[in-house]
């Protein structure tokens, strides 16, 4: 089993108009642990699916050994010597090890009958070779999610694969389970196997790279040496590029009227995915809870509006509870809430302009009598909310399907700044939005501000975060990294979206970097 | 290398879901024991009689008294009750023979109460179990089907149309042809062919799998309805002549023919009867033994998982629900070549419907199936056999068995029917 | 994992596309069409659903289907047999015969569901009566079909609660003396009931247990039919009868006949359209309707926006139910005047296509209601006069669905650009 030399030359993948990868180069050179550095949405998983044949380049080459090669699927990716472990598992859930491992590459006796007794052998001798300690016949359902992981691993080295590509392997391990993926990739790379790490998270792709390339927007922005500072690191990911500038007065916060205090929320499986929060926002003032997705901030949000099971915790509105309401009532104690996702969560696509200004406010004496709709009402909502916001559209009769991106955000905010809030909450409020509306939406926001509403705002763009807020908490893992001023340096923010505390990540940035990094990073936060 | 790098998380409460449907279905079950088979059970006696005239060995009746049986029946519910109680306390869910042992112990409860409550207070099992192959032939080759379309995940709602144009196609091409086998090929063409849309709509165009099944049904009962009046009933020097199919001849085993109740049931048949046996074990082989099977799955549970490892996702699908139409329209000729003597309108009667029960009840598993069409067959053959007798509860309740457990099935109450992840989504590829 | 909205780069990317309606409801694929109501700019708006391609691709669906279904006649006629037997000899011949045999089964087809000059009776001439009485309870279950399909389900049961509906109307019809026009409020009542409680089985399971309410469908309507079966032999069966029928219902408890004796056409059919214009207000200018249709096209925005999901599937499965029943009235307290086991007939999956044709609107199911019940009236004459059998009917129906269904294959079919074009050149 000979190590392999990876090559991509201008790798391009256009979806419409839309440029996920722009001419990116990478060499992974045998043996190494190269790792792909970069913001969600920066490309990279693109990248690696171009990689492996799941999507077919619009330019570009691949070349491995330096011999040119097209990948018309998986199957020809994994045949010369690529193997994945996509971030959502390819395992069957309802299958055994053996059985997951087996398929599409299945040892057989004849007339097709399995031979499994083969794959478990093998599934045997790589479990000991790396210590992964599978059975071979457990049930992936009933495995942890870090085993699941080792599965998909072995699923790659059972095929032989000499080039492995792991898509933000970390991104749904815990901590230990974290711990224990880098010891195994340690030990592949001294078996000789190449590997591509896909990360945000700039300690680990400090802790276990070779060679670093950084990507953003879907350029190669540079590439670095391991020992590059965590400073370095995080500006070359995160951009310095020059924000929009927004017309803000300072805040003048009042009383703080929404509280959240030591919050807990987990999912069925009974893990903690907002980790005891605690932080309040005060009327006139934009809190933004910035962190890499993935980290508890849908979750929080989805929690104060009454979405979620299995809540721990204290949410205060005007000294009101709000655990245990349901999204109507939440909805009526005055809080706008404007979701993640708006196709998904925020609009009716089939619905019309007006119907999706009303979605929410349809049983209000204002737009209904008794039962029925008050169609004329709604239509004149429509047209006033259409005109305030400025809503692109010939009608606003049109399905809110046919608008951009943008319009349908102002859509959805408009609904929600529509009537007397006393919490204003918006997740992602610009994310798929072009320029021009990016700009007016964060005015509409700070003006609500100004109004004395507290305002909630989560984003991962730290650009968007550094603009808006007055205040800055931080999730990391679900856990609040600490809660900072408006113009802290993005720098810092870094640290902390990183999962350093406040102090932890202040005291890093002062002192002398890489030295002092290494111990920092030993301790728990 | 760094093995702390991460801060340790604080250790996580892990919830314990527990599922108390189980204790709870059992516990509302031995108390309709406990008051109607013990309580008010009937007085006199059930009897069973094992053999039938002219076997070779014969067995005494088996005589039960009714309410002493419903004593033992309940208290052996409420034990089993219990124990279901204990076990979900402890570790949140049931063992697996609790529910068995409970249902067999509440059919046996069940059956004594309506013989002996009966006035003929006598049944021959034999009878009962003969007659029941009779219903549970076709639905085990329509749940055979259905186990082939929803393991790679398509849904199939077209059993029924399967089947009928399988008994249509078997009658008009056996009577043509003078030859029965002929006729169970030209049955499988046709299933294949209902098949074929069924793909064609479902995968290809993307159609909702459900909508496509429940027209091809319509479909295909028009289309057998129509030909049946125009071609089945021409006449020829007074009599029909493409509606007199040769039958497919019962072929005994030897020796096995003779075992008690067990023979005459299973091998006292047709060749449809054995190849029904044969198709139940070689496609559960296949399902889980082999190459085939594990692909198939595999494409029923994640396509992408599938796809990702080299397996053409939707070529797999259309070949099996291909396949899964033979094997219907193949069951269907049986309502023509062995259960009755020609065709006629609307003949499988939904029996298509009851496959698809068993199917679910079965839990998607071709023996489970095939057991699961044996509980119906049995409860609707009890019920034709009672439907002259007094009984103590009307036989259309017991009609109704099969299609109330399969509500149960899915609705979480009785074990847990969890169908093929991707049973009924489209795979688009990207 | 339990973090559902994590979405990979690649999904982040696509959500720029314009949204499709998430809905269950998008059955037919081409995305239910906000139906014309009253609202402003309606004229706009069915001339663009004319315009847009989907009201084309149903009348291609429709001519496509009896095309088919011409051919299947024409081939099966004897005729056309003989005349093929000879074809190299003289092949007009059978060309002659084919359009012979076509035109007049479907000349007879619509003659028998319209207007028949020819016919002995002007009772036997005004075939669009039978239309209409035909028609009346394909409406109601169509619209228990369609109301569900906006709220995102799939209501196979129409059959099953027909028969509970039937069943509930027909014991209080003859079981119970009332006052005349009480006694027939009683009776629709009774039915609505009936129906109700069957359809709010399903709905209930499905949004506690989350049953697919398809298979709860399909099975409950097989208990149904046991059901009626048991209640024909001892409790509501006619004493008198040797038969599995109930006694007849009063003459309090059924609907008066609108054209006279002659004619089976009741007020039923005036229940039908009240029904269509109450739940076209339902579905459009309701609240409840809002709701209904926003849990169908998106039911987690329904839910994000403080809607109640698992109650709103209850609430139309009972309303989907009652409908159904009183799809059973019609016929109970209309056009049979007693129940029998045959009360359904196929009517619960007519309903099915009626409502798939009707493109899931209370309107659109009205019209595609006509149509089949004019199928069925003229399909008897059909069978009649030019001896078809009524079967082809069944077939027609069906591949009208099909096609409708799968709007690419008719597209490819007549070469057609796709909707969405024809809708920007329009």
């Amino acid at each position: 089993m000979g190590t392999l030399k990876l090559e991509l030359k201008g790798i391009t993948k256009r979806f419409g108009s839309l440029i996920a990868n722009d001419a990116i180069d990478l060499v992974v050179q045998s043996g190494e642990i190269h790792s792909l550095l970069g913001e969600n949405g920066a490309g990279k998983s693109t990248l690696m699916n171009v990689l492996y044949g799941l999507y077919e380049p619009s330019a570009g080459q691949i070349l491995v050994d330096d011999r040119p090669v097209t990948f018309n699927g998986p199957s020809d990716a994994m045949a010369a010597g690529i193997g994945m472990v996509h971030q959502h598992f390819m395992l069957v859930p309802v299958f055994t090890v053996a059985e997951n491992v087996a398929l599409g590459n299945e040892a057989t006796g004849t007339g097709g009958i399995l031979d499994l007794e083969q794959t478990r052998r093998k599934i045997r001798d790589i479990s000991a070779k790396y210590g992964f300690d599978v059975d071979p016949d457990a049930v992936i359902e009933d495995l942890p999610v870090g085993v699941q992981q080792r599965v998909e691993i072995i699923k790659a080295l059972v095929r032989d694969a000499r080039i492995l590509i792991l898509d933000e392997p970390t991104a749904v391990l815990t901590p230990q389970e974290t711990d224990e993926l880098i010891d195994i990739m340690g030990q592949l790379k001294a078996a000789g196997t190449s590997i591509v790490f896909i990360s945000h998270k700039l300690r680990e792709v400090k802790a276990v790279s070779d060679r670093i390339t950084v990507i953003r927007r879907g350029k190669v922005v540079g590439t670095a040496e391991p020992s590059a500072s965590t400073t370095e690191l995080a500006s070359l990911m995160v951009g310095r590029s020059v924000s929009l500038t927004l017309d803000k007065a300072p805040a003048r916060p009042g009383e703080e009227t929404f509280q959240i205090r030591n919050l807990t929320v987990m999912n069925d499986a009974g893990q903690a995915l907002v980790d005891n929060v605690t932080f309040s926002v005060a009327k006139g003032e934009i809190v933004a809870v910035a962190g890499v997705q993935g980290n508890g901030q849908t979750e929080l949000t989805e929690t104060v509006l009454g979405l979620r099971k299995h809540v721990h915790g204290s949410i205060l509105l005007d000294g009101k509870e709000l655990v245990g309401r349901s999204v109507r009532q939440v909805l009526d104690s005055g809080v706008g809430f404007v979701p993640e996702d708006r196709t998904t969560d925020g609009l009716v696509g089939s619905y019309t302009i007006a119907e999706n200004l009303v979605l929410d406010l349809y049983g209000k004496k204002d737009f209904s009598r008794g039962f029925t709709l008050n169609r004329a009402a709604i239509a004149k909502h429509a047209a006033a909310k259409i005109d305030e916001f400025d809503v692109r559209t010939g009608s606003a009769e049109a399905p809110v399907a046919t608008l951009s991106g943008g319009n349908q955000q102002k859509v959805v905010l408009a609904r929600e700044l529509s009537r007397p809030l006393k919490l204003f909450i918006a997740s992602q409020p610009t994310r798929g939005v072009d320029v021009g509306s990016i700009e007016f939406l964060h005015k509409r926001i700070v003006a609500e501000r100004d109004q004395g509403t507290p305002v909630l705002i989560v984003s991962t763009e730290l650009d968007e975060v550094l603009e808006l807020a007055d205040r800055i908490a931080v999730l990391y893992a679900g856990r609040l990294m600490g809660v900072v001023p408006g113009d802290s340096s993005r720098d810092l923010l870094g640290l902390m979206m990183a999962g350093l505390n406040a102090e932890e990540a202040q005291a890093h940035l002062a002192g002398p970097d890489s030295a002092r990094a290494t111990t920092t990073e030993g301790e728990p936060a | 290398m760094s093995t702390t790098l991460a801060p340790t998380a604080p250790a996580q409460d892990r919830l314990i879901v527990r599922n108390w449907k189980v204790p709870v279905v059992f516990g509302i079950l031995a108390a309709f024991a406990l008051v109607v088979f013990a309580v008010l059970g009937p007085g006199g006696t059930a009897t069973f009689r094992l053999s039938q005239d002219g076997d070779a060995w014969q067995l005494p009746n088996l005589v039960l008294p009714a309410r002493a049986t419903g004593i033992v029946v309940t208290v052996l519910c409420l034990a089993l009750a219990a124990l279901a109680y204990r076990q979900t306390q402890r570790t949140g869910r049931t063992e697996r023979w609790l529910g068995v042992s409970f249902a067999i112990l509440f059919v046996i409860g069940l059956m004594v109460w309506i013989i002996a409550g009966t006035n003929t207070q006598n049944i021959t099992l034999v009878g009962l179990f003969t007659g029941a192959m009779l219903i549970v032939t076709p639905i085990v080759f329509g749940s055979l089907s259905g186990v082939l379309c929803e393991r790679s995940g398509v849904v199939n709602i077209a059993i029924e149309g399967q089947l009928l144009a399988g008994a249509f196609t078997a009658s008009l091409v056996a009577s043509i042809t003078g030859n029965a086998l002929a006729g169970l090929v030209a049955a499988a063409v046709a299933g294949v062919a209902v098949s074929f849309l069924l793909a064609v709509f479902s995968i290809r165009y993307l159609v909702n799998q459900i909508i496509v099944g429940v027209v091809l049904n319509v479909l295909v009962a028009g289309l057998t309805g129509f030909l049946f009046e125009k071609i089945m009933k021409i006449k020829v020097e007074g009599a029909t002549i493409y509606n007199q199919p040769p039958h497919l001849p019962n072929l005994p085993i030897p020796v096995l023919s003779e075992i008690p109740i067990l023979g005459p049931t299973f091998f006292r048949q047709s060749i449809l009867g054995y190849l029904m046996l044969v198709l139940v074990a070689v496609i559960w082989f296949a399902l889980y033994r082999t190459r085939w099977g594990l692909r198939i799955r595999a494409v029923g549970e994640h396509p992408q998982a599938a796809d990702t490892m080299g397996v053409n996702v939707n070529r797999t699908r259309f070949r099996n629900v291909l396949a899964g139409g033979a094997i219907a329209g193949i069951g269907g000729a049986y309502f023509t070549l062995v259960a009755v003597s020609s065709f006629s309108k609307d003949m499988t009667g939904g029996l298509g419907f009851i496959a698809l029960a068993a199917l679910i009840f079965g839990r998607w598993n071709p023996v489970g199936a095939f057991l699961a069409a044996l509980l119906f067959g049995v409860a609707g053959n009890l019920q034709s056999v009672l439907s002259i007798a007094v009984t103590p509860v009307d036989g259309h309740f017991l009609a109704m068995l099969p299609y109330a457990l399969t509500i149960l099935a899915v609705s979480g109450l009785v074990g847990r029917a969890r169908p093929p992840a991707a049973s009924g989504v489209p795979y688009v590829k990207g | 994992m339990s973090d559902n909205r994590a979405a990979p780069e690649a999904a982040e990317a696509a959500s720029a596309a314009p949204a499709a309606s998430a809905g269950e409801a998008d059955l037919t694929g081409t995305g239910t069409a906000a139906s014309p109501g009253a609202a402003p700019g309606q004229g706009n708006r069915i001339l663009r659903e004319i315009m847009s391609g989907n009201a084309l691709v149903s009348v291609l669906a429709v001519v496509v289907a009896l095309v088919i279904g011409g051919l299947l006649i024409a081939v099966t006629d004897e005729r056309v047999g003989a005349a093929a037997g000879y074809f190299f000899a003289r092949p007009g011949d059978l060309f002659g015969a084919l359009w012979a045999s076509v035109s007049e089964a479907y000349g007879a087809l619509v003659r028998g569901a319209t207007y028949d000059p020819t016919a002995r009776t002007w009772l036997g001439q005004l075939g669009i009566f039978e239309t209409l009485t035909i028609a009346t309870p394909l409406i109601l279950a169509g619209l228990a079909v369609t109301i569900a399909f906006r709220a995102g389900l799939f209501n196979i049961g129409a059959q099953g609660q027909i028969i509970l509906g039937a069943s509930f109307s027909a014991a209080v019809g003859f079981g119970w003396n009332l006052p005349p026009v009480l006694h027939l409020l009683a009776v629709i009542l009774a039915g609505a009931v009936g129906g109700a409680i069957w359809g709010g089985i399903a709905g209930v399971l499905k949004a506690r247990t989350g049953a697919h309410e398809v298979i709860v469908t399909i099975m409950l309507n097989y208990i149904a039919i046991n059901l009626i079966g048991y209640l024909l032999k001892s409790p509501l069966k006619d004493p008198n009868s040797s038969n599995p029928v109930s006694p007849a219902l009063h003459d309090s408890a059924v609907f008066p006949l609108l054209l006279g004796p002659n004619f089976r056409l009741h007020a039923g059919f005036l229940l039908a359209v009240l029904a269509v214009i109450a739940v076209a207000w339902l579905l459009n200018r309701s609240t409840l309707g809002f709701e209904l249709r926003a849990i169908g096209a998106n039911p987690s925005a329904a839910r994000t926006a403080g809607m109640v999901v698992s109650r709103g599937y209850i609430i139309v499965m009972l309303i989907a139910g009652a409908l159904s029943g009183l799809a059973g009235v019609a016929q109970v307290a209309g056009t049979e005047k007693s129940l029998d086991a045959e009360v359904a007939g196929s009517i619960g999956f007519d309903a099915i296509t009626v409502a798939l044709l009707g493109r899931s609107t209370p309107w659109g199911t009205f019209f595609a209601a006509l149509l089949f019940g004019a199928f069925k009236a003229g399909g008897t004459s059909m069978a009649v006069n030019a001896n078809v059998s009524i079967d082809i009917v069944l077939v027609v129906q069906s591949l009208i669905v099909l096609f409708i269904a799968a709007p690419p294959l008719i597209r490819a079919i007549f070469r057609l650009k796709s909707a969405s074009s024809r809708g920007a050149a329009a």
